[in-house]
């Protein structure tokens, strides 16, 4: 009874925002739980998709790196999901990659606690306000520097994606409940 | 010593260091969700090869993609290279990059930035 009045606390319905961001010419759409294999199913299919558009040289390992880094740092990030929605499964994740003219599009999203929240947003804001020359000196700095966590990332993954697009990083939390926010990054390339 | 050959997987590069040769090589993709385990036996290697290495080594990085959890791997197989420089004896790193890859081009300078050891870039044509 307690996890049904828990549920109806949940301010963010996840399954009307994912149909709501499936627009323009949809390459691939996923929601459930993240894992080596599925990062890799993805990424041929991207590849293959990426082949037959004959796209340049330089769009198609664009993609593809933003690609790698935006699913690998779900699948070493994210957060279990919330008990009560544990049906959806306990490593949810939403994968989203379309095109629209000459832009592909890719937007992530997972449950995140509200206490790493404050550290992901500053990270993200800090990144977007460095220019070009700036996010490359932070990447080398952070290269050299810094260990890397036992998972294997060193906090590279945002600074790297957002060196190899134009545009900023966009983002969103959505408050989920009392304990959970999604976290949602939209990706333009 | 030993000679390293490992076969590249559609995550992993192939990897073949041979070290009667002195000619070490990383071909092909490194974007393992885990690359500290596929890096950590090679940079162990490497450690014991630099404390005698040949007169002359050559190391040919040929990468497709990496991410960035294996950036930080290779420079840590690059940080035990250099000590190479150290005992007088000849090394070189050929950065290879396709033609019109500017992102590969600029890792590669990057590490050079980064490193007290004679980078080469090398463009491959792409026919």
């Amino acid at each position: 009874m307690e996890i049904k009045a828990k549920n109806k606390l949940a301010e963010f319905d996840i399954e009307k925002w994912y149909l709501s961001e499936q627009s323009g010419e949809l390459l691939f759409a996923f929601k459930g739980n993240i894992s080596p294999a599925l990062i890799t199913e993805i990424l041929e299919t991207i590849e293959n998709e990426l082949g037959i558009k004959q796209e340049k040289m330089k769009v198609k390992k664009r993609v593809y790196n933003v690609l790698v880094e935006a699913l690998q740092n779900l699948y070493h990030h994210i957060d279990s999901t919330p008990q009560e929605e544990l049906s959806l499964g306990d490593r949810f994740i939403v994968f989203i990659i379309s095109k629209y003219d000459d832009i592909y599009k890719i937007v992530t999203g997972n449950f995140i606690k509200f206490d790493k929240v404050r550290l992901l947003k500053d990270r993200i804001d800090q990144v977007n306000y460095l220019s070009v020359e700036e996010r490359k000196a932070l990447y080398k700095l952070i290269l050299n520097n810094q260990e890397f966590s036992e998972k294997g990332g060193g906090g590279l993954g945002i600074i790297d994606i957002a060196r190899r697009i134009s545009a900023d990083l966009n983002y969103n939390f959505f408050k989920y409940d009392d304990e959970y926010a999604f976290f949602v990054l939209h990706i333009e390339i | 010593m030993e000679a390293i050959f490992i076969e590249g997987t559609p995550k992993t590069p192939t990897v073949n260091f041979n070290s009667e040769a002195g000619i070490f090589e990383i071909k092909g993709r490194s974007i393992p969700e885990n690359s500290i385990e596929f890096y950590k036996p090679l940079v162990d290697w490497l450690d014991k090869y630099a404390s005698s290495p040949l007169d002359k080594t050559e190391v040919n990085i040929q990468l497709e993609y990496f991410n960035t959890s294996s950036s930080k791997c290779i420079l840590d197989v690059f940080k035990k290279l250099e000590k190479v420089t150290q005992t007088n004896k000849e090394i070189v790193i050929n950065w290879h990059y396709e033609e019109d890859d500017e992102d590969m081009l600029e890792a590669g300078e990057d590490y050079q930035s980064i490193l007290r050891i004679p980078f080469k870039m090398i463009e491959i044509d792409d026919e």
